[in-house]
């Protein structure tokens, strides 16, 4: 049965109101993560949430990994200002917190204006203080004031890559229309290889569906480009997948790496989309050495009241004494026997326009991304 | 249940002494540091199981728009 949303029910602070019908109120310019942060606030991907985290909530995050309420919630979103701007506001206001690339126009009601211990934020949800760590860096980088309270979507633009973003309203109806009761979420933020194909297909042949659903946004140098990824697994779906076992739809939303606890907030946000299983593999959303390898799969047992099911993936290889896909679950042979799905030596493959073997990555993949021009970011 | 003193945010709740014991050394050597925590992990899996209701359904006006959405981005035939 699909799960209810998260805390019970699925928020959605969308109303259309032209932006000139409060323009009296207190402007503020945000970045476009924030712009971001508020979409799926307002569309429900971010339920129970109905804005940005208040004091009391933010203090039960970082201790207990869940909301005042109780309810599982592992990563703070939080809104950021610095004494100046803020100094003629005050609790019970209304400001208007717009964006130039999304297009967000949204009013937020000032619950709160509270102040934040920038390394204890960054202890408890990184498990670090190392300003090596992205995470941190961006804790670090905040302005000293919080401001907690409900947020109003008026309106957001359109922008590239919306014909694959579905709202959690619109994956709800769409899995209702198709069928499907259970349905394995799988994160991503590369084209596919072989071991992610093993990894979905291992799953998928236990539940209904397979909701594919990439990370779309800010990226650094090197990685495959938004509209690569996107167009490597149309391939994929198209060649490889039964066009009714599978959906692809994006999310907006920047990656923390905060490893287990963002892990757990990943299964949330697919809850809330309407899935019942979430593919969680090894390192998720991890980086460098920060995390154990299956620190992330460990945490899930802090949370017997997720109302998703993780599902726990060591990772795929080839063994050549198999003659398979395998994993270490199910393969008694001795690692030189073992060939692994480098993505790194596959993005040097493609780096230099070559087609890497056709058992790393499928050809159809492999030259849907060749097509490009520029697949790498610059 | 003694360890909570938040008055905000924990309530105590009597169990049998016994039953208390016997959960103390049930958790020695795991994951949980205390009584309370385990005592709460039970009760969260518990109620968990006891809260599934059926999805609300959606109103007709949405779901026409809804529906137009999909299919016009090919997600439904």
């Amino acid at each position: 049965m699909m799960p209810k949303p998260h805390g019970g029910k699925l928020v959605d602070r969308h109303i259309k109101r032209k932006p000139s019908e409060v323009a009296d109120l207190p402007k503020f310019e945000i970045n476009t993560n924030l712009a971001e942060d508020i979409e799926n606030i307002a569309k429900g991907v971010f339920s129970p949430l109905e804005g940005f985290l208040c004091k009391n909530d933010l203090e039960n995050v970082i201790k207990e990994k869940r909301l005042e309420n109780g309810t599982p919630w592992t990563i703070p979103i939080l809104l950021d200002f610095d004494k100046k701007e803020i100094k003629d506001l005050k609790e019970g206001d209304q400001i208007l917190l717009t964006n130039t690339e999304t297009g967000v126009h949204s009013i937020l009601d000032i619950d709160e204006i509270y102040t934040f211990d920038k390394k204890t934020l960054a202890q408890s949800v990184y498990g670090t203080q190392d300003t090596n760590h992205p995470g941190v860096a961006n804790v670090n980088n905040m302005k000293q004031f919080l401001l907690g309270g409900k947020i109003t979507l008026l309106e957001s633009k359109t922008r590239e890559f919306d014909e694959y973003n579905l709202t959690p309203k619109e994956t709800r109806f769409l899995f209702k229309e198709k069928g499907w009761k259970e349905i394995v979420a799988f994160q991503t933020r590369n084209p596919p290889h072989i071991g992610h194909e093993y990894v979905q297909k291992t799953a998928l042949t236990f539940v209904d569906g397979i909701f594919i659903n990439p990370i779309i946004g800010k990226k650094k140098k090197g990685d495959f480009t938004d509209n690569v990824i996107l167009a490597a697994y149309e391939t994929l779906m198209k060649y490889y997948y039964l066009k009714e076992r599978a959906v692809m739809s994006i999310l907006r939303t920047s990656m923390k790496y905060a490893g287990p606890r963002e892990a757990i907030h990943h299964a949330i946000m697919r809850k809330n989309f309407g899935c019942t299983h979430f593919i969680i593999g090894r390192d998720h959303a991890g980086i460098g050495n920060y995390y154990g390898p299956y620190n992330a799969h460990m945490i899930f047992q802090e949370f017997p009241d997720l109302g998703i099911t993780p599902v726990f993936f060591k990772s795929f290889f080839r063994c050549t004494k198999c003659d398979a896909v395998v994993n270490e679950k199910i393969c008694p042979h001795e690692e030189k026997y073992h060939i692994n799905f480098s993505g790194k030596k596959i993005r040097e493959l493609l780096m230099n326009g070559e087609i890497p073997p056709e058992n790393m990555m499928r050809k159809e993949v492999s030259e849907t991304i060749l097509k490009f021009d520029k697949p790498f970011v610059e | 249940m003694t360890e909570e003193k938040d008055d905000k945010k924990y309530t105590t709740i009597s169990i049998p002494t016994p039953l208390a014991e016997k959960i103390k050394k049930r958790i020695q050597g795991t994951g949980f540091n205390s009584l309370s925590s385990y005592v709460t992990y039970v009760l969260r899996e518990v109620i968990s199981g006891t809260e599934e209701e059926p999805e609300e359904a959606f109103s007709k006006e949405d779901e026409e728009k809804i529906k137009n959405r999909l299919r016009a981005l090919g997600y439904l035939d």
